[in-house]
């Protein structure tokens, strides 16, 4: 069953727990969830990618089941695996009494399996959101885990048979595009770059996660962090960034942004040292 | 009904195959997935229906880009002049027909041209995406037409931006949101900034506008081939324009993490290191002593060092600062980069690139500064080699890998084939990258055939090129 039942839809659910979608973000979400396709949103860090899950999670009153990728991460961490330690306690306990066949079937069965996020997610019969983060960080093989996963929606363990979903859960995967993920990856996702957003929803946005601010000097620092982006920064402000700026800013009790205040505060927003010396000789402020 | 559904599907394959002739590779699959997004959306929602092909389509955002050009031409956003409103007239003619522009007096296209300017003006200080839009149209068809034989009219770009020039506006937009504030302060470059991306993105608009009158007068499939800028990797160095080389330089830094990342997956799987014994005894303790899984030592990788010489004289510079950048931002993954820079003599340039220090700026003491000029400026690679070798002899060890870029245009000098020679004896490996196509090697003052015979001479024309050499050049 649909979680939405359109992009308006979608834009206003969103909306209300406090995740300003554009109309590209709700039109995708939107078909990602209509056609049963797992969402890929791929950016740049800190644009929102994490959040527009944990938004849908909220928006559709599901349950969020997580998965974080990382150089390494395998079938164990990632799909099931057997609590070895367990079994072998179980083994040890059952004596010289019980037979082989008993034993056997008894370790391979719901006690000793430990499931991890993927199958998880396949078994719960409740609205799911799965949530796939960095998925560039993980290995190549992983994907490839990815992919049956993602294209059946059904998990194989050899000891039990095939477990397949009963719902399928909404996906999301984030990528931050420090590698390119394989083809056959992205030929079964719904596709969304998430760039910086334009002045007019970032300022919104800026609004709505730090209300303390005043519109007019909102509107100053998101005009200031655009002009930061269009520097040749090694990296530019992200939208975290921005909102990290304005509560700086609130806390301080700034009620302008000038030169003084910017040149006190850029560490906020610049986190290497020669961007904050570019930034600084580039707008003029004193060093 | 089903008629009309064929005339969509039709339109869907040919697009399709456009996206595809432009170089992006959309599957059967993607394909499909398209078209059944079509079925649930808003058809009549222009920007529903790009967000769904984007979605479906576009797995690599480089090529969006590309992606949003074709969609306009192929799914416009107005017909004719657009008066008429997004409707779409039976024939596609309809209100393009309409010629009474041209009848109007001179005066008359002064007083247009007046009105045009201020009621941009008054856009780009309100900075209404859907205004500038509606006015990037109406100034299109207003100034943008010509008749360039009777009864065939054509569209360009230039007439439009030149008589509006939205640039000079832009020191009376200024003065109007400083609203009287000092001038040359933060307030100033802020408000700037943003008024140039509004000017631009007019300009875009403007772009976009008359291509779509062309591509009305004279089918889809002529105008595409031009409409289509290829994409940032694949981009000449010797040809890419002021804006493709600065896109190019915003990429360094992604290029050099995804070649780090590619690289460090590497090297872990060749699982190659030594047996780490207490790691994997302890382990063992936990499954009852027996060592399920066995640990290894990482395996330390070997680190060149890197040696760049490069020609940075004017037809090859921006290949090489694009190069030299690059060898920076993945100075971890070699022991010590040094960067040595000729034109027709040769200086060390190393000390500009100071750790952590800024590129821009890097590259323009580099210009100023370096002592890479001797005679008159042209280049001269055999003076320039000999000078390398005299006056840096221990540059060169057998630890390091020798890069030299350019495109071996000697301007028929003496080639110093003997002092090059010597010093790619040295290195562990040499390699020469040169940003021509390998069919003009050898031709006019081309030395490059001479130059391959001592050192593997290699094409690096775009991006992707180098990508693909740098990931093979890199040690695991």
């Amino acid at each position: 069953m649909p979680l939405f039942s359109s992009p308006q839809d979608v834009r206003e659910r969103l909306g209300q727990t406090g995740y300003l979608a554009d109309d590209a973000i709700a039109t995708t979400v939107f078909l990602a969830d209509a056609l049963e396709k797992p969402l890929l949103v791929e950016g740049p860090a800190g644009t929102g990618k994490t959040e527009l899950a944990k938004a849908v999670t909220e928006a559709a009153s599901a349950a969020l089941v997580r998965l974080q990728c990382y150089e390494g991460l395998d079938e164990a961490r990632a799909l099931y695996e057997w609590n070895y330690r367990k079994q072998l306690l179980r083994i040890q306990a059952a004596g010289d009494g019980q037979k082989w066949e008993e034993t056997h079937d008894d370790i391979f069965s719901e006690e000793f399996l430990l499931a991890r996020p993927l199958l998880t997610a396949i078994r719960r019969a409740e609205p799911t959101v799965l949530l796939v983060d960095e998925t560039d960080k993980a290995d190549v093989e992983v994907e490839g885990l990815l992919l049956e996963v993602l294209s059946d929606f059904q998990v194989t363990v050899p000891e039990l048979g095939t477990i397949t979903a009963t719902q399928k859960p909404f996906v999301v995967l984030t990528s931050n595009a420090t590698r390119e993920l394989s083809e056959a990856l992205k030929r079964r996702c719904l596709f969304l770059h998430m760039d910086y957003p334009d002045a007019e929803r970032e300022r919104q946005i800026v609004l709505t996660r730090v209300p303390e601010v005043p519109e007019k000097l909102a509107e100053e620092l998101v005009r200031t962090v655009r002009t930061l982006r269009a520097l040749e920064l090694k990296k530019g402000p992200s939208i975290a960034e921005s909102i990290d700026w304005a509560r700086t800013l609130v806390a301080l009790g700034a009620d302008s942004l000038d030169e003084r205040v910017v040149a006190q505060t850029l560490g906020v927003v610049l986190k290497h040292a020669s961007d904050h010396a570019r930034a600084a000789k580039e707008l003029g402020l004193a060093q | 009904m089903s008629e009309e559904r064929t005339g969509l599907i039709d339109r869907h394959v040919a697009f399709v195959g456009a996206l595809r002739g432009a170089g992006l590779p959309v599957s059967m699959v993607e394909s499909i997935d398209a078209v059944q997004a079509m079925t649930v959306i808003d058809l009549l929602d222009r920007e529903q229906l790009r967000t769904a092909y984007a979605a479906a389509c576009v797995k690599r955002a480089p090529h969006r880009a590309t992606f949003d050009r074709l969609f306009d031409l192929w799914w416009p956003p107005a017909i004719g002049d657009g008066v008429a409103g997004d409707e779409f007239s039976e024939d596609g003619e309809g209100t393009s027909a309409s010629g009474e522009l041209q009848d109007v007096p001179p005066a008359d296209l002064d007083a247009m041209k007046q009105m045009l300017r201020q009621q941009l003006r008054d856009v780009l200080l309100s900075g209404d995406d859907e205004a500038l839009r509606r006015l990037a149209r109406a100034s299109v068809n207003g100034l943008g037409r010509t008749e360039s034989q009777p009864g065939r009219q054509s569209w360009f770009t230039y007439r439009v931006l030149r008589a509006l020039s939205p640039e000079t506006l832009m020191v009376d937009l200024l003065k109007a949101v400083l609203e009287g504030e000092e001038q040359g302060g933060l307030a100033e470059k802020v408000a700037r900034q943003m008024l140039g991306e509004r000017i631009k993105r007019f300009e875009e608009y403007v772009e976009a506008e008359v291509r779509r009158r062309l591509a009305e007068d004279r089918g889809v499939e002529n105008i595409q081939k031009t409409a289509v800028k290829p994409l940032i990797e694949q981009v000449d160095f010797l040809r890419a324009s002021k804006d493709e080389i600065a896109e190019l330089r915003r990429r360094v830094y992604p290029l050099a993490r995804r070649l780090a990342t590619r690289l460090t997956a590497k090297r872990r799987l060749g699982r190659s290191g030594r047996l780490d014994v207490r790691r994997t005894v302890r382990a063992s303790l936990s499954s009852g002593g027996v060592p399920l899984t066995t640990i290894h030592r990482p395996h330390k990788p070997h680190k060149p060092e890197l040696v760049v010489l490069c020609d940075v004289s004017g037809s090859v510079a921006a290949f090489a600062h694009f190069t030299v950048l690059l060898a920076y931002a993945l100075r971890e993954q070699f022991a010590k980069v040094r960067v040595f820079a000729f034109v027709d003599t040769c200086d060390e340039v190393t000390r500009f690139f100071e750790h952590g220090g800024d590129v821009a700026d890097a590259l323009a003491r580099m210009a100023k500064e370096a002592d890479v000029v001797w005679f008159d400026g042209h280049s001269d690679y055999g003076h320039s080699f000999e000078v390398f070798g005299q006056k840096w002899p221990d540059a060169v060890t057998p630890k390091t890998s020798l890069l030299i870029l350019g495109d071996a245009r000697t301007n028929y000098r003496a080639l110093s084939i003997p002092a090059l020679r010597s010093a790619v004896r040295h290195a562990r490996h040499a390699y020469w990258l040169n940003p021509e196509p390998r069919q003009y090697w050898g031709s006019g003052d081309s030395a490059a055939f001479s130059y391959s015979d001592v050192v593997p001479m290699i094409e690096c024309r775009n991006a992707a090129q180098l990508e693909e050499f740098v990931e093979g050049l890199l040690p695991v």
